[in-house]
């Protein structure tokens, strides 16, 4: 059991430092995302007057929406490591040690986990400054690390996942496209009751990533809301559990031993 | 000039050719347009109704502008990164030894640059006609927005090429974009410059793409509207980043 831990302790800080030293893997996930959230915070500011809108501070609304991206980066983040593992041969000299494959993924996305705690710490930071104050109050500050901590578990194991499956980097990368299209048909930008578009307001009503910002933005400008929280916390835990099942039923094949 | 003009025909063709034979390079120029139309249309419509917005032809017509400039000013930047690839793998310097005369290699990218956005430039009109955008504009001022954003096309991609002779590796790529990406969304992109409120109407008022996409937007309503600063910016930084393109020539050559 002592070396199970010793084994993922190793591999979760062999993670983070490795992520820590590729300046494009830290700085592009806490400045993009707060980039982004300016331009929109600015630009769509005037949204805050339509009737029905949650919230007079277009920053509070917006908020939410680094969280997911961090999600997104977290996916890329582990993906790319490890496909990079297994191109380069890494995961078959490891192979020849008695690493369990278990300890493998958990320290690889414990380190994912860390990256993204440390990151939703940054966007909580930036919006206390700009003048948010989550109405959940501290123990909402706290549930909305959980849940930050939850994604980038979660998708950190899409992206494990697609790197065992693929072996190569460059086919995880492939996937942030896809993940992008999926964070800008949702309520991102507008609440979905406010979406007059009706194929649009389907599409994100369809969409899970809807949830996970809803979950978020509870938290943040409505106060401990269970229906969105319960929500949220399902679909990051449906998300955790298969594509856990899927990353561990692909490992074998990469760690044959 | 003869020389010159031969240079740039061959740079074009083989930068064209190897575009649209390659599915990974069309489908991204193509789709990446059509997604933000979509996303910007289809999900922040009900901004129209937002008091003080005023743009005549509807949210469609509004973001059109918007995405043609930024299907321009990409498309110029889709193209800087293939000149960093020529660099990294070796064929820049090939052509640099093969050309009699090397600012035909700049100018050949460049008219590249253009025919790869008039192909998405049309695909989005197509796009944006069947989801039913209004035309205020005459025959003589929606040709004036094409033209306006052929401008910012040749301009993006003149930056582009300087970073990318500067810096000749593939992992220049987000010089070249992030500040092209930071200069359109610092503009009216969601709503009229007269709606934006505190830094980044200040921001948006001295970005010389706000002069560019208010005249965009005037030109598909039929009531042009700062014209002038509008072609002046655009052919400003044209000029401006013809000469960034050269000396990135000139230090590319010089690097061997």
């Amino acid at each position: 059991m002592t070396t199970t831990r010793d084994q993922v302790l190793l591999l979760a800080r062999r993670s983070v430092v490795r992520t820590w030293r590729q300046p494009a893997a830290t700085v592009f996930p806490l400045l993009f995302p707060m980039l982004l959230l300016a331009v929109n915070s600015g630009g769509l500011r005037a949204e805050t007057h339509l009737p029905g809108f949650p919230t007079h501070s277009f920053v509070a609304f917006a908020l939410a929406v680094p969280f997911i991206q961090g999600a997104l980066f977290a996916t890329m983040n582990a993906g790319t490591d490890l496909a990079r593992d297994v191109q380069t041969g890494f995961l078959n000299r490891l192979s020849l040690t008695p690493l369990r494959g278990a300890a493998l993924l958990a320290g690889q996305l414990g380190g994912v986990t860390v990256l993204g705690v440390v990151q939703a710490c940054f966007y909580l930071v930036v919006g206390f400054a700009a003048g948010v104050r989550p109405k959940a109050g501290v123990g909402g500050v706290a549930v909305l690390l959980v849940f930050a901590a939850l994604i980038a578990l979660s998708f950190g194991a899409l992206g494990a996942w697609a790197a065992l499956r693929t072996g190569s980097a460059e086919a995880v990368q492939s996937l942030f496209p896809v993940f992008f299209v999926f964070l800008f048909i949702s309520s991102m930008n507008i609440p979905r009751n406010l979406i007059a578009t009706t194929w649009f307001r389907d599409a994100a009503t369809a969409n899970p990533v809807s949830y996970l910002l809803e979950c978020v933005r509870s938290l943040i400008i409505t106060g401990w809301d269970g229906e969105a929280l319960g929500l949220g916390f399902g679909i990051v835990a449906v998300v955790g559990v298969v594509a856990l099942t899927l990353a561990a039923r692909s490992l074998p094949k990469r760690l044959a031993r | 000039m003869r020389r010159t003009l031969s240079v740039a025909e061959g740079v074009a063709w083989r930068t064209l050719h190897n575009v649209f034979t390659n599915p990974s390079l069309v489908i991204p120029q193509l789709a990446f347009p059509l997604f933000f139309f979509t996303a910007f249309v289809g999900g922040l419509s009900r901004i129209r109704h937002v008091p003080g917005f005023d743009y005549p032809l509807g949210y469609t017509a509004f973001q059109f502008v918007f995405v043609m400039l930024q299907s321009a000013a990409f498309g110029g930047v889709f193209t800087g990164f293939g000149i960093a690839r020529d660099f990294e793998f070796g064929f820049a310097r090939r052509l640099l030894l093969a050309s009699p005369h090397r600012t035909g290699i700049v100018l050949g990218y460049a008219l590249a640059a253009m025919c790869r956005w008039l192909v998405t430039a049309a695909f989005i009109t197509v796009v944006a006609f069947a989801v039913g955008m209004k035309v205020g504009g005459s025959g003589v001022d929606v040709p004036a927005l094409y033209l306006l954003a052929l401008i910012v096309n040749a301009a993006a991609i003149l930056w582009a090429a300087g970073v990318a002779m500067r810096l000749r590796t593939m992992q220049a790529g987000p010089v070249m974009q992030m500040p092209v990406f930071l200069v359109l969304f610092f503009a009216p992109v969601y709503v009229p410059l007269g709606l934006l409120r505190g830094w980044i109407h200040a921001v948006a008022v001295v970005n010389p793409l706000t002069r560019v996409l208010e005249a965009g937007r005037g030109f598909l309503a039929g009531t042009p509207t700062e014209v002038g600063a509008a072609f002046g910016a655009a052919v400003g930084l044209a000029l401006l980043f013809s000469l960034w393109a050269l000396r990135g020539l000139r230090k590319a050559e010089a690097a061997g």
